[in-house]
């Protein structure tokens, strides 16, 4: 892909976007539809609108990628791949979006190796419920400029704008990337034993570690791990992961693998998550039973619905849709 | 670390004590809900507190009070709240951009007293920390048990945690682990209307908006963080540092942006000008070279076995481009010495003036070079001394104006130059802020950068948490914009505090 200088002016696909979008009727942006059910589907008689696509500007060197919302995360991070980056982005498949991942907000598998979806996104240019192109953040890496517009964008369902362009960090892939799988091993153990594991899986039996970096990094690692918890085999890649998301403390993966009545009075989950597989050292935990309700204090609903209210006085974007519900995880 | 203070006009003097136990319900409920040794309104107090280690003068501190607990600051909230008082919070007031210092007579609240580590939670990555505790206590608490605080700015012999959510700081560490943000998962807040509120969560992915996110880095504007959960970060198991030297800050500037494109994302990169090197040398004897134009510190850690590789291609990059000289520190000594004069750069400029004005851009790192030129280019027009020593490898340009402020009219040639940078800064696609933050220092740049509409809504961010902007108003957004507009109408006059 040729390499553009970046340009950061709003252009015409985004003044479209946001007059398709207008200003009155109720909304939802459409991407991919892979993570649709999260948050729970808009209300009957919402408007589908589809965001802008393509990369604006990619330049390796600076370690910033111009795309508008609409591009498909394949072929974003073909294009980095091309010189040898990639992002934080999850990968959920052929027609995920860029804008769709950043407004469900969630990580990847191996996001102790990519870092976290959110402190990707270094610039935000959304379509207010008014009707504006409202731009937060800034093209660089680092800026503490005003507020910060970006981090609240991510997660919030698109309910308090429409992701039109952002502005995402890169980084460069690691010469070597390796998956082990460990039967029986400790998995804390294994997560303790590295210095910068990308990934420990477990799914109660069997741990699955990915490894990255320098290949005289990887098999070092790969030899102390062996060394403290036990033989590992090469592998492919990451084990299938059961359809469900969950969300927990790292300290609350120690008991999954025992009966809930075996585990310790302060332990959590106290509720069956079923077949797993736990990203350890994260929390993340995808199951075969859905998370039940998680709660959220009255304070803090306070302030969620003030912000709503600033940000979208008539509920006209993605209407029915809460980001504060586990519907659809 | 501000050494000397510059001073526009004469400093506001603080009058002595008025009487704190009758006619004033304000000073008598606060002194109620603390104790009265820990709620001042004496000059001294005032006058300290009325300040922090910017240049920028405000009002005057209203009452001072050093809560200890949270229900305590909930108490300073509702009272405040009861008075129609505006409360600006503060830790070590080491901001440089007037974050901390108060505009009127607000309540001033210093954080300093809640200074405790309060739990190490391994199995979760993380501790939980009061507001007050120093950052670099904190690391030295973290290390002998293998973690450590990543961020890690100039100030972190003093600055606090706090301050450091409040500023969303960096330090010479960020370019590879990330600033403030990327290291704090919870915050207990305590919000203008007295409510507690708990951001954040230790669990993997928190439900609904990330108002932990959208807090760090807001400077106190939408309340006072009173329990923080930062990350721990694992001590590297191995680190090389390099010191490169050039006879051109552009070749200097140009192997940053190389190491870069060239795949590898160094801990630091830290790059320092002729002047500033001879500075510290002079001050610490760091074994910087004298005859470079330049000189780059670069570090890269993790695993031992592979370690060099990255080092290694870090001093390919800078032959490429032209290095004189690269030297691979050699033991824990030098590398302690090479970043001791990097960390104590401010403060030997003391040697040359009495006086400085610290910038805080950030630039795309290919545009570096030619915004540095840019920067001489500015103080030379304005008959002005300027060093350089700067996070490179963030973009992040900390151009320091080194003056007398005795010398009549020297300000104005300050001002006017640091202007022109901030304004070469945005012209090559860059922000008004890498880790300083904006308080009153560049507001009104904030038009140049963002548009009315962007402002607006940014403050609509602000008044969900503080819809009566009472959390240090005035601060962030320039004029024009809701709070900024109500600090200037509740503006208490003069005589009202003593």
């Amino acid at each position: 892909m040729a390499k553009i200088d970046a340009d950061t002016k709003i252009d015409r696909a985004l003044t479209e976007f946001a007059e398709r979008l207008g200003a009155d009727d109720p909304v939802a942006v459409v991407g991919g539809r892979t993570k649709w059910e999260v948050g729970g589907a808009p209300a009957d008689g919402t408007r589908m609108v589809a965001a802008p696509t393509g990369i604006v500007s990619y330049l390796p060197s600076e370690m910033v990628a111009v795309v508008r919302a609409g591009t498909t995360i394949t072929e974003l991070q073909s294009a980095l791949a091309d010189a040898g980056q990639r992002s934080a982005l999850p990968y959920w498949g052929n027609g995920s979006t860029v804008g769709g991942a950043l407004a469900v907000g969630q990580n990847s598998l191996d996001v102790l190796g990519r870092g976290r979806l959110r402190a990707s996104l270094l610039q935000v240019r959304y379509v207010s419920a008014d009707g504006h192109i409202i731009t937060g953040g800034g093209p660089t890496v680092k800026n503490v400029t005003g507020f910060d517009l970006p981090r609240l964008m991510v997660g919030s369902l698109g309910t308090l704008g429409s992701l039109a362009e952002v502005i995402l960090r890169t980084n460069p892939i690691p010469d070597t990337m390796r998956w082990l799988r460990g039967q029986g091993i400790d998995p804390f153990a294994a997560f303790d034993a590295l210095f910068r594991p990308s990934a420990v899986l477990w799914d109660g039996k069997t741990t699955w570690i990915k490894i990255e970096g320098h290949r005289v990094d990887v098999d070092a690692e790969q030899a102390a791990l062996v060394r403290r918890v036990g033989p590992v085999e090469e592998v492919d890649g990451p084990p299938e992961l059961p359809a469900h998301r969950w969300s927990l403390a790292p300290r609350e993966l120690r008991h999954l693998d025992q009966p809930i009545t075996d585990r310790p009075k302060t332990s959590n989950p106290t509720y069956p998550v079923g077949r797993y597989v736990a990203s350890i050292g994260v929390g993340t935990v995808w199951a075969s039973e859905p998370q039940p309700a998680r709660s959220v204090s009255d304070a803090i609903r306070t302030v969620a619905a003030r912000m709503k209210a600033e940000f979208d006085p008539t509920g006209r974007l993605n209407p029915g849709r809460d980001p504060y519900t586990t519907a659809g995880m | 670390m501000v050494l000397n203070r510059v001073v526009e006009g004469a400093k506001r003097l603080v009058s002595p004590d008025r009487p704190t136990t009758s006619g004033d319900p304000l000073l008598d409920q606060l002194r109620g809900a603390l104790t009265a040794d820990r709620v001042h309104l004496d000059g001294v107090q005032r006058s300290l507190l009325s300040h922090d280690a910017s240049v920028f003068e405000g009002g005057v501190a209203g009452p001072v009070c050093y809560p200890t607990s949270v229900d305590e600051v909930v108490a300073i909230m509702k009272i405040a709240d009861e008075h129609g008082r505006a409360v600006v919070p503060r830790g070590a007031g080491t901001g440089l951009a007037g974050g901390a210092i108060p505009l009127g007579a607000p309540i001033v609240v210093a954080m300093t007293k809640m200074n405790r580590i309060l739990d190490l939670d391994i199995d979760n990555r993380i501790v939980w920390v009061q507001p007050g505790v120093i950052n670099l206590d904190l690391t030295r608490y973290l290390r002998p048990l293998g973690y450590h605080f990543a961020p890690d700015p100039s100030s972190q012999q003093v600055c606090t945690i706090g301050g450091n959510v409040a500023n969303n700081s960096g330090g010479p560490h960020c370019l590879a682990y990330g600033v403030t943000n990327a290291h704090v998962v919870a915050i207990e807040a305590v919000v203008p209307s007295g409510d507690v509120l708990a951001l954040g969560g230790l669990d993997a992915e928190p439900l609904g908006f990330d108002l932990r996110g959208i807090f760090v880095g807001s400077e106190g504007t939408l309340g006072i963080a009173t329990k923080v959960a930062v990350t721990i970060t694992k001590n590297p198991p191995s680190v090389r540092t390099l010191l490169l030297s050039f006879d051109s800050v552009r070749d200097a500037a140009n192997t940053v942006s190389g190491v870069i494109a060239a795949g590898v994302v160094p801990a630091a990169m830290e790059v320092m000008d002729a002047k500033i090197t001879a500075a510290v040398e002079h001050y610490v004897g760091a074994g910087y070279p004298l005859d470079a134009e330049a000189v780059l510190l670069a570090e890269v850690d993790g695993s031992e076995a592979g370690i060099d590789i990255d080092a290694d291609r870090i001093a390919d990059v800078g032959r490429e481009h032209n290095a004189t000289e690269v030297r691979f520190a050699k033991s824990e000594d030098e590398r302690a010495l090479l970043w001791k004069g990097r960390k104590t750069a401010f403060g030997a400029i003391a040697q040359i003036a009495p006086d400085y004005y610290l910038h805080d851009t950030v630039v795309p790192r290919s545009k570096l070079a030619d915004v540095l030129e840019e920067v001489y280019a500015i103080a030379e027009r304005h008959d002005l001394l300027v060093m350089n020593v700067f996070h490179a490898g963030d973009g992040n340009l900390h151009p320091l104006l080194i003056f007398d402020g005795r010398e009549p009219g020297v300000l104005a040639r300050v001002h006017a130059a640091g202007d022109e940078i901030i304004s070469a800064s945005l012209a090559a696609g860059g922000v008004l802020s890498g880790e300083h933050g904006i308080g009153v220092e560049k507001q009104k740049f904030m038009d140049d950068m963002f548009s009315h509409a962007d402002l607006d809504h940014q403050n609509r961010l602000r008044r969900a948490f503080d819809p009566t902007c009472r959390a240090n108003p005035g601060k962030v957004l320039p004029m024009g914009h809701s709070c900024a507009d109500i600090q200037a109408l509740r503006r208490v006059p003069s005589g009202v505090w003593g």
